[in-house]
């Protein structure tokens, strides 16, 4: 099995394993491309779980989408009831066959009528088929539910060996053909038909699970090709089948570096871009009453504002409500609805099962074409279905959104628990979501504050504050933030911290004020002693000078004096 | 094989065969309804062959998947009968004719 799949796999990389698209949405992405081209495919799956409808559509996609006539060889279902039931589901099988595009051949095998002696073979069959695919040209068969065959006839030899020759002359005409089979106790049909068809065996399965009812199809093999071979949940609406992949095979879709801005103010100051990545998904979880709703509001509301549209998925409000409530805080959404940018759809969680709500909003992400999903809460839909499969389809939600490049908020409700770190149900959606916001009560002291951080951001430096938000008429505000001894305060800790720094202040202001005064005062006995000290120098001065003259008019009288004596001499 | 009735089936029987080309099957249904015929019914009946190699459209037209098959279209009820008609026996138990 290693080596033969190892060459398989080689040779698949350099030749291309011809497929015919089923053009069944979905079903084409899990098998890579389609069918095998030109050979039979197997699919079977117990009663009422869409073998018919699987096939008829591959038909029917084949002749509209891919111009590929087709051949409807029906064991079970007189045509005129087949026509009927396919048109409930939007397929005119009419017009089609008036078109020479496809043909309906209903095979009667009546027990009651039919009966043997001797040895026969199935060329009317044969020949029915032949001339069926020649009329139109079909590239495409469906022989739906072969096996009834085995309930008309009684030769199970024959039978067997005949089928083996269909399938043999299936693969040399070179048509794609599904033949589908009931399933069996212990085998896949109820008549072993695996053992002739061996390129493409397709399973159906119908389980109803806690009275939600669950659609799967599983690639049971696919010889010469890859494929997904997880369980896909399918499901079939007003258009057909489509088939959901649980992952998308590939994790490559395109990444945006473009921010957007949360919409709260001082949020975004959190993160280091200044708001969430484009195409991001974000988590908000919170306990009861932490206003999740309030800020993904908010992160609506500010797409909106940037003209860009929003879908709202509201678990728990009617839009009416949902606006009102919001009003109440200062924030209006009535102008954005009505200008287009925002739609907010409300249904119960218990509406429907997991995979219509998943297809309700594919289809809406469709229709709206949005930028931003909101999605109010997620953790809701835990009612519907068990954590497996709300997970596996969060999974598909946050992979389609991913591929269109649709920002996503989703907001969860954690149960209070003692810890700020929230709870482990929530760690099924915390691998998946980029950015993670948590909102919590901060209780102390008789009240009860809100506070924000971000757990995580992928690819976005980010604070690590817990940081307290309010939310008045006018809005939600994030508070700056406010140290204590024993950390980040808030509420009447963060008053009470506020009133002390404001009488600190104060205290040292009018300490600063005194020692001012202080030094005027002391300056203006340092500038008196000054003057007093002057006043002193220039008398001393003064007498010098004074004795200095004196001095001098001594001196002058003295000579005076000599030089008459000596005249008179 | 028993030498022919005394008294030959009076009643006004019309069957079709449905054959495939000239298999060996097809000539040997062939063969057997017509000696049933000479047997039982001193060539007093109607037989139509049809070849559905040649003549498509009737396969489906007539419900026909295997092959030979005899269809009794009258007296009521139809009958289909599937084989090569070797089983001469049965065929006439099938179509209610006592020897």
């Amino acid at each position: 099995m290693s080596t033969s799949s190892k060459t398989k796999k080689h040779a698949s990389s350099v030749f291309k394993f011809p497929k015919t698209p089923t053009g069944v949405e979905g079903l084409d992405e899990i098998t890579e491309g389609g069918l095998p081209k030109g050979r039979p495919t197997l699919v079977c799956g117990g009663a009422g779980c869409g073998k018919t409808l699987l096939s008829m559509q591959f038909l029917i996609k084949g002749i509209t989408e891919f111009n590929e006539p087709g051949v409807f060889m029906s064991f079970e279902e007189p045509s005129a009831d087949l026509f009927i039931n396919v048109k409930s589901l939007g397929f005119d099988l009419e017009r089609l066959s008036s078109e020479k595009k496809l043909v309906i051949d209903h095979v009667r095998v009546e027990r009651s009528e039919i009966e043997e002696a001797g040895e026969y073979d199935l060329d009317g069959l044969f020949i029915r088929l032949e001339y069926a695919i020649n009329k139109v040209k079909a590239k495409r068969v469906v022989l739906d539910t072969l096996e009834s065959l085995f309930s008309g006839l009684d030769n199970q030899a024959i039978l067997r060996a005949e089928l083996r020759r269909l399938f043999h002359w299936l693969k040399e005409k070179g048509v794609t053909a599904i033949i589908t089979g009931e399933r069996g106790e212990a085998t896949l049909t109820r008549q072993g038909l695996e053992e002739y068809v061996s390129d493409c065996v397709i399973l159906l399965d119908h389980r109803v699970i806690e009275q939600v009812s669950t659609r799967r199809l599983r690639i049971v093999k696919y010889r010469g090709s890859t494929h997904g071979t997880n369980e896909y949940p399918f499901l079939i609406d007003e258009n057909g089948i489509s088939v959901l992949p649980i992952t998308s095979l590939k994790l490559d879709n395109e990444v945006s570096s473009d921010v957007v801005s949360t919409g709260v103010p001082g949020l975004n100051e959190m993160f280091k871009s200044g708001g969430f990545y484009r195409g991001s998904n974000i988590l908000i979880s919170g306990t009861a009453g932490t206003a999740k709703t309030t800020i993904a509001a908010y992160f609506a509301n500010e797409q909106c504002r940037k003209k860009e549209r929003v879908l709202y998925f509201a678990f728990e409000e009617s839009p009416q409500q949902l606006i009102r409530n919001m009003r109440s805080i200062g924030l209006d959404l009535e102008p954005h609805v009505k200008k287009g940018y925002l739609q907010i759809h409300s249904s119960r969680p218990s509406l429907n099962g997991l995979e219509l709500h998943l297809l309700t909003l594919r289809k809406l992400i469709k229709e709206f074409n949005p930028t931003t999903v909101v999605i109010d809460p997620i953790s809701n839909l835990i009612t519907v279905g068990s954590d497996h499969e709300v997970r596996s389809m969060l999974v598909r939600l946050i992979d389609m959104l991913k591929i269109n490049n649709i920002t996503a908020m989703f907001t969860s409700l954690s149960k209070q628990t003692e810890h700020i770190r929230p709870d482990l149900g929530e760690e099924s959606v915390s691998s998946l979501v980029d950015t993670w916001l948590t909102v919590r009560d901060i209780e102390g002291v008789g009240e009860r504050n809100r506070g924000i951080y971000i757990i995580k951001s992928r690819g976005v430096g980010h604070s690590n504050q817990v940081r307290e938000f309010v939310i008045t008429d006018d809005g939600i505000r994030l508070l700056d933030v406010e140290f204590g001894p024993n950390g980040i305060l808030t509420g009447a800790a963060r008053k009470t911290s506020e009133l002390n720094k404001k009488i600190a202040a104060l205290k040292l202001q009018n300490e600063l004020d005194r020692k001012d005064r202080e030094i005027y005062r002391k300056r203006k006995v340092l500038e008196a002693n000054i003057d007093a000290l002057k006043n002193e120098f220039e008398s001393v001065e003064e007498e010098l000078s004074i004795l200095k003259a004196t001095e001098d008019l001594h001196a002058r009288l003295a000579t005076n004096n000599t030089s008459n004596l000596k005249k008179k001499k | 094989m028993k030498k022919a009735s005394p008294h030959f089936i009076k009643e006004n029987y019309k069957f079709i065969l449905f054959v495939s080309g000239m298999s060996v099957k097809s000539l040997r249904a062939i063969e057997n309804i017509r000696k049933i015929g000479t047997d039982y019914f001193n060539d007093n009946f109607d037989l139509q062959i049809i070849d559905i190699s040649k003549d498509q459209a009737a396969a489906s037209k007539h419900q026909i998947v295997a092959i030979p098959s005899l269809v009794k279209e009258s007296p009521d009820p139809r009958r289909v009968i599937v084989g090569d008609l070797s089983d001469t026996t049965r065929v006439l138990k099938i179509l209610e004719i006592t020897e």
